[in-house]
Formats: structure tokens, sequence, C-alpha cells
């Protein structure tokens, strides 16, 4: 009955381009690809048009004349002589800083939300829940405003602080709270590189200490598994462990010389130790708190997601709830919380960029703020400002995407 | 017989006992209170310091929303009124509230535009919303962008009227071709209706009347919480579409299409809304032609729409991945061409599937439309920074005016999300 037809033999004919499905997807392509480039010669020859009748070129050789503003706390070395790309590193470093410190905060505050909105205490479970829908529902501009009026407008000023009958007091003579910041302890190293006046190389060499020991009790972590392996006894790490984690620090700290440097009152204001500006204080707390209710959730389902019978056998098996915890549902249930906690890490430094609303010195706040207003560079600033955070983005899903490929299900 | 029996047994009862209560602590509140609040000492614990955090925080706002002071005109009057006891000074929200709702400059006589327009919204949302609704309702919904633009920006009514016949007229040119070829009806509907726009300017500029009846008012003076609702309510509707192309084109084999479709996708994720914001402020209007003078909300609007595109695309990607792989084969195998296996087969049970993703999109995106303060546009979050702070009145008055912020979004976001968790169960095929 049927017979395989072959293809059409005849001669080529116009309308087979869009008929035939051989040459089909190459014609809509080729359309498209023209589609593209009119229109963007179209966009390109309106720009050209408007920057000729504004009197601009692009070019990007502000980047190297002097800022001329200042920064509050630059985290390297600036002044208003600088270059308007020193600016910009400052706030790269600004906006990296805060992204971090929110995402660690933003993490824990998750977390706890997210085993607390499971618990089987009713008023907890409620009062979690009632957390996470007020803060979800929010937006965030409007959390960082608030706590940044209530940093600026209930605490009180330095001055609070002063003469015999002060009003306000610090906080175990260690920490003060005021409109201009929080004044805590900073550490000094008067036998460090540097001398006296310091450098940020001592952090430099305690973060590598820290690195090692991590990598030493990994090491012990493995030896234990093995002789777990071998024999069925696991030997106790933990009095080792803690010993690798604390004991050389404490030995590097003590040789470079530690001491505190404490915040004093001095004429108007707090002087020594390290301040954090309420800004920083309002962008980070405000992200963290926000993103804190989004990660709950996540939490929650991933929790969920693992099965009943999982936490049922585990406990069959005899282990504690403690262990049926560590050892069975987290490690599955991490599974289907890291992806969308990827994201909320990559939405936090995308958020952080509201910085500008309350004056934090992040990238968007120089670059695409004050620099652009002032050297009027609209188009460069901007997209100098896209590249920074597309690459951010990039980096943090690539490195998510490497830990997410070693936590994924090993399928055989 | 019987009474032989009796006598052997001692005692029989003749009827079945009443049941005993419970002991107490077995049933009722306290039952309840043992095992949802008092279970171990640990969860008593909890519960102590959960309720003593719950006194703490209703201590402090208590007293102060019910000292509050609704009509006074000042702050200043305010505190007066108060005298040193804690209590809001609600009075700004009295004073205030037209300008929190409908930005400062929006002439107070012609408030009852946007309202009206706001209530057809409502009835226009409706039949979107609700499927039981009579099906005639959607024509409200067809005419609501018109009858709102008209409402709203004022003018000539013979603009939206222009724009109406266009899309008609682009639908009727659809109509005609689709059975034909859908890609013909589609761009011979789109050429059509760019003709009939273009010529209905020259229609409109020549029977426009010199007295419109309705008083225009220019897109500036638009402010409030009434902007960030349109900037939401366009941008989502706007966004869906062309999320929907998006992300089929992401899906094309066609590899053109394919990567411009992914790059355009990956490069609006990567930025901050806020840098697209500034875009739309300062670098947007190069890429018009010259003179063309594209309102600062226009420019909002196409920039918020790409945005939310964008992650629309890869909601509604994750939807047509979740399809079996046999729903395609069978709509090829009955012999749809692409567009019909894409809307009567594809794309009713991606979008289902969809649904509350692209929910969550829509309250992210609505409380992102507060970033347009930081454009120096109006809206909720603008006024309270711009002019009400600014204003010797009432300088200082944050909680009040913030909280207010609060609640409002809270209502329309909180019940998004209820409305997608309704949806949710509504549409829910499978049996369990």
């Amino acid at each position: 009955m049927t017979t395989l037809t072959d293809p059409p033999q005849g001669a080529f004919r116009l309308s087979m381009l869009l008929n035939d499905t051989r040459y089909r997807s190459a014609t809509l392509q080729v359309i498209a690809a023209i589609a593209l480039a009119l229109a963007l010669f179209y966009l390109y020859s309106n720009l050209a048009e408007n920057l000729r009748r504004a009197g601009l070129n692009i070019s990007y050789a502000f980047l190297g004349n002097p800022a001329g503003y200042d920064i509050n706390q630059p985290l390297i070395e600036y002044s208003s002589q600088s270059s308007n790309l020193r600016a910009a590193m400052v706030g790269i470093l600004n906006t990296l800083l805060v992204a971090f410190m929110a995402c660690v905060t933003a993490t824990v505050f998750g977390v706890f939300a997210g085993v607390l909105r499971l618990s089987k205490n009713w008023l907890v479970s409620k009062v979690m829940a009632f957390y996470v829908e007020i803060f979800r529902n929010i937006p965030v501009l409007i959390w960082i405003l608030i706590i940044f009026f209530v940093m600026t407008a209930s605490m009180p000023a330095p001055r609070a602080y002063r003469g015999e009958n002060a009003t306000s007091s610090m906080l175990f003579d260690l920490f003060a709270f005021t409109n201009r910041g929080v004044y805590t302890p900073g550490p000094e190293f008067t036998r460090g590189i540097g001398g006296a006046d310091g450098s940020p190389l001592n952090m430099v060499i305690i973060l590598a200490v820290l690195v090692g020991s991590f990598f030493v009790t990994r090491m012990v972590t493995a030896n234990a598994n093995r002789k777990q392996a071998a024999t069925g006894i696991r030997p106790n790490t933990l009095w080792v462990n803690l010993a690798i984690w604390f004991l050389p620090v404490i030995i590097v700290c003590l040789a470079m010389g530690l001491t505190w440097n404490i915040p004093e009152l001095k004429g108007f204001n707090f002087q020594g130790g390290i301040k954090i500006g309420a800004p920083l204080i309002a962008l980070w707390f405000a992200l963290s708190i926000y993103t804190g209710a989004f990660i709950a959730e996540n939490v929650r389902a991933g929790i969920q997601a693992v099965s009943k019978g999982q936490t049922e056998a585990a406990s069959a098996l005899g282990l504690r709830s403690g262990r049926v915890m560590s050892l069975v549902v987290l490690p599955q249930a991490l599974r289907v919380i890291i992806p969308p906690l990827i994201s909320q890490y990559l939405n936090i430094t995308k958020n952080s960029s509201l910085a500008i609303a309350v004056g934090y010195a992040d990238i968007t706040a120089t670059l695409g703020g004050i620099t652009l207003n002032q050297t009027g560079r609209a188009i460069e600033c901007v997209l100098l400002l896209m590249l920074f955070y597309l690459v951010i983005s990039l980096c943090i899903s690539a490195v998510m995407n490497v830990y997410n490929n070693a936590m994924k299900l090993k399928e055989r | 017989m019987s009474d032989t029996h009796s006598h052997q047994t001692a005692f029989v009862r003749a009827e079945t006992l009443p049941p005993m209560a419970p002991p107490v602590s077995e049933q009722g509140i306290v039952k309840w209170l043992r095992e949802n609040l008092f279970a171990t000492p640990a969860n008593s614990a909890l519960t102590v310091v959960t309720l003593f955090a719950i006194w703490f925080v209703l201590k402090s706002t208590m007293p102060w929303i019910f000292n509050g002071v609704w009509n006074t005109g000042s702050l200043a009057e305010c505190r007066e009124v108060l005298d040193g006891v804690a209590g809001a000074c609600f009075s700004v929200l009295t004073e205030r509230w037209n300008q929190l709702l409908f930005g400062f400059k929006y002439p107070p006589e012609l408030y009852w535009r946007p309202m009206l327009a706001f209530c057809i919204m409502l009835v226009a949302m409706a039949p979107v919303l609700f499927f039981d609704l009579p099906r005639k309702l959607l024509i409200v919904t067809a005419l609501f962008p018109f009858i709102a633009f008209w409402l709203i920006w004022g003018g000539t009514i013979w603009t939206p009227v222009m724009a109406l016949v266009g899309v008609v007229v682009g639908y009727l040119v659809y109509s005609r071709f689709v059975a034909r070829n859908f890609a013909l009806g589609f761009f011979g509907g789109v050429v059509a209706a760019i003709i009939t726009w273009n010529l209905g300017g020259y229609v409109v500029d020549a029977i426009a009347p010199e007295e419109p009846f309705l008083q225009a008012i220019p897109s500036r003076d638009l402010g409030g919480y009434m902007l960030n609702m349109m900037l939401g309510v366009t941008c989502v509707s706007l966004s869906i579409p062309l999320g929907i192309a998006l992300a089929l084109g992401r899906q094309s084999s066609m590899p053109l299409i394919k990567y411009i479709c992914v790059i355009f996708i990956e490069f609006i994720r990567g930025v901050p809304l806020i840098t697209l914001l500034f875009v739309a402020n300062v670098m947007l209007a190069y890429f018009f032609p010259p003179g063309s003078g594209v309102d600062l909300f226009l420019r909002v609007v196409i920039m918020i729409t790409m945005f939310s595109a964008a992650y629309i695309a890869e909601v509604i990607r994750g939807g047509l991945a979740a399809l079996p792989k046999g729903q395609y084969e069978a709509a090829d195998s009955l012999g749809l061409d692409f567009a019909q296996a894409m809307r009567l087969i594809i794309l009713p049970q991606a979008l289902k599937i969809s649904i509350p993703g692209i929910v969550n999109i829509a309250v992210g995106l609505f409380k992102d439309t507060t970033l347009v303060s930081i454009i120096s546009m109006f809206d909720i979050i603008g006024m309270i920074r711009g002019p009400i702070l600014a204003s010797t009145d009432w300088n200082g008055v944050y909680w009040e005016l913030l909280g207010f912020a609060c609640v409002v979004f809270f209502i329309v976001c909180y019940s998004i999300s209820q409305y997608s968790q309704w949806l949710e169960r509504r549409l829910a095929t499978d049996h369990r």
C-alpha cells in the first residue's frame, strides 16, 4: 500500500524555502539574522546620531582622572585625588563585603527559621510562619530604609555617651551603638608585619593559618573514616580537631602581639576600634533578614522532601535523633536545598545594589552614582556596572555548580 | 433456667457503664497545651522564650499604636497632643493619604479617574483569575487597557480608540490568514496593526478637539502607590507573552534563535534591576530616534518588562521541560504544525505547571517596582523619602509612613500568593 517516498527530486522552487523542512530552519535563521542586524544597526545609528548631537563620544579615559569625591571608610587606600577606577575598586570591594556578610547571616537566619517552622511546638512554628510571610511580602527596599531609620533616628548620638551622667553607656564597655554606626573593638598587632601601624597582611596570615587548619582537620577526619572502615571503631576526633582549629591561631596571634583596640569617646566622636557604619548595618541586616525568609522556605521544602521512611529507617537502625538529622535527613535535604540557595545568594549580590538608597559606597553608588553624575559618562558607567554584576553572577553560579555536582546523587 | 443461673452468679451488671471522663490532662485545652507547647523540657523553654519575645514586642508597639493621634496638622502639634506619651502620629496618613496613593502632582479633583480605572481593573482581572465567571466578562478585560489609558492619562479619546482599531484590524487579518499559515497570519496581523496605527496617528491629529473631554495628565505627574500598581500590572501582563516567546526560542533547534534567547535571558538575569533602571533613566533615550522624546515612564516599563520577561521565560522553560516527551510526539503524530501543537497541546499544560512560578515572579516584580524611587520617580517610597519627609510639617515621621507602605504592599502580595495556592489546588488534576 504505502511506499516510502523519496524527497521530491524536482527543480528547486522558491516556495520550498518556507515549505520544505530541509530549508525552512535555514531560511528562518537567515531572516532572524537580517532582522537582528537591522535592529542593531537602527539602534546604533540612533545612538551615533544622538551622541553627535549632544557632542559626546564613547571613551573610557575618565577612569584615569581623579575622582574628586570622598568615600567613608574605604577598604583599600583611597582619597579624593585617586582615580575613578580606584573609586570603582573601592565600590567593588564594598559590594563583595556586604554580599558575603549577608550571605552568611541570611543562611543562618534561614536555616534557623526553616527548621523551627517545622517544630512540633505550635507557637514557635506559627511565629516563624509569621516572620516568613511578613518579610517575603514586603519589598526589601522598605526593610533597608526601616533598619536605616532605626539606626539613624532611634540610636543615641555619640555625645549621649559623654559626661558624668551620660544617657547611654557602652555595652560591656566594649561596644558602642550610635546613630553613626556601631563601634566594636578591633584587633591590633604590635609585633606583626608593618609594626605598630599594622598592615592588612596580618589578617592574611591569620586567614592562611585557618585555611591550613581546615585542611589538616579534613585529613584527620579522612583518617578516622579509614580506621572506622577497617576496624569498625571510630576514634574520637573531637579534641584533636578543636586543638587543630584553635592552637595554631592562638600561637600566631600571641607571636604577633595581638591587642584589642577599644573604641573611646574623644571629642565629638568615638576613636579607635572598628566602626561599622549605619548604612552598612542597614543593608547587611535587611538583606540577611529578607533573604533569610526566602531561605527558610527553601530549607523547609528541602527537609519535607526527605521522605518519612528515611527518618523511620534511621530510627529503626538505632540512631539517636541528632544523628538521624546529621547523617540521614540533612545530606539528602541539602541536595534539594542547594540549587535554590545558589539563586538566593545571587539575589543577595544583586540586591546589594540597593546600597545607593542608604548611601553605602558600593559599586552602584560609586561608579553608577557619583562618578556617573560627575563625569556624565552614562553609557560607559552603566555598561561597566552591568559587566561587573554579570561577571560576579557567573562566578557565583560556577562555584556553586561545582559544589552542587559534588553533592548530587551519584547514580550508577 | 434463668433462676438457677442467677443463683450461680453473684453479680451481673444489666447495663453498660457510662464511660468515665478522660483525665484532665488528656482532654481539652490542657491536652492541647501539653502536646503543642510543653511536650518536652526543651520545648517548654522554647515556648517561654517565644512568649516573652511576643510580649516584649507587643508591649512596645501596642501603646504606640493605640495612643496614635489621627487629626493634627504637623509633627509638632502631634507631639504637643501626645505630651511625652509614646504614641504614633497617624495624622500624617490622614493628611497626606492622597500624596501617598496618587503622588503630589496629580490634580486632586481628578482622583476619581484612577479610582474608576482601579475598579474596572478588578472587574477586568476577575474572569482571568476565576474561570467560573461568565466568559462574556473577557470583553471588559480586552477593553481595559484602552479605557485605563484614557482614564489615567486623559487627553482625546481618539488615541485609545485608534489603538483599539489597530488591534482589531490586526486581529481580523490574523484570523483571515491563520488557517493557511500561522506565521503569515501573525506577521500579517502585526504589519496591519502597525499600518493602522500610523494612519490613525494622522487621523487623531486631524480630528482631536482643542478641549478634550478629559484633561490630559503628563506621565511625570503620576506617582504614589498608583505608580507601583500601574508599573506592576503593565509589566507583568506585557512580560508573560514575551516570556513565552523567549522560552520557546530557547528551546528551539535553530542555533541562531536559541543563542539570541539564551544570551538575552542570561544577561538580564545576571544584572540587578537597578542597573536596568539606570539604563532606562540615562541611557535608553540615546537609542531612540533623535527628538522622539520617549518619556521616562515608558522607558521604565520597557526595561522592567524585559527584566521580568527573562525570569518568566526561565519559569516557563521549566514547565516545558517538565512535560513528558510523549506529549510532543503525540502532537507531531496528529500532524499538527509547530504553532498548533504549541497552542493546543504543549502550552496549556506547560503554563499550568508554571503558574506558581509565574505568580512568584509577579509578586517579586511588584515589590521591585519600589526601586523606581531610586531613579527619582515618585512612587510610594519616593513620596515618603522625598516630598513628605522633606516637608517641615512631617520631618521625622518614619514609622507611620513606612508602616503604611508595609501594610499596602503586604495586602497585595499576600493576597496574590494566597490566590496562587488556591489556583494550584484548583488545577491539580492528579488524584490524591
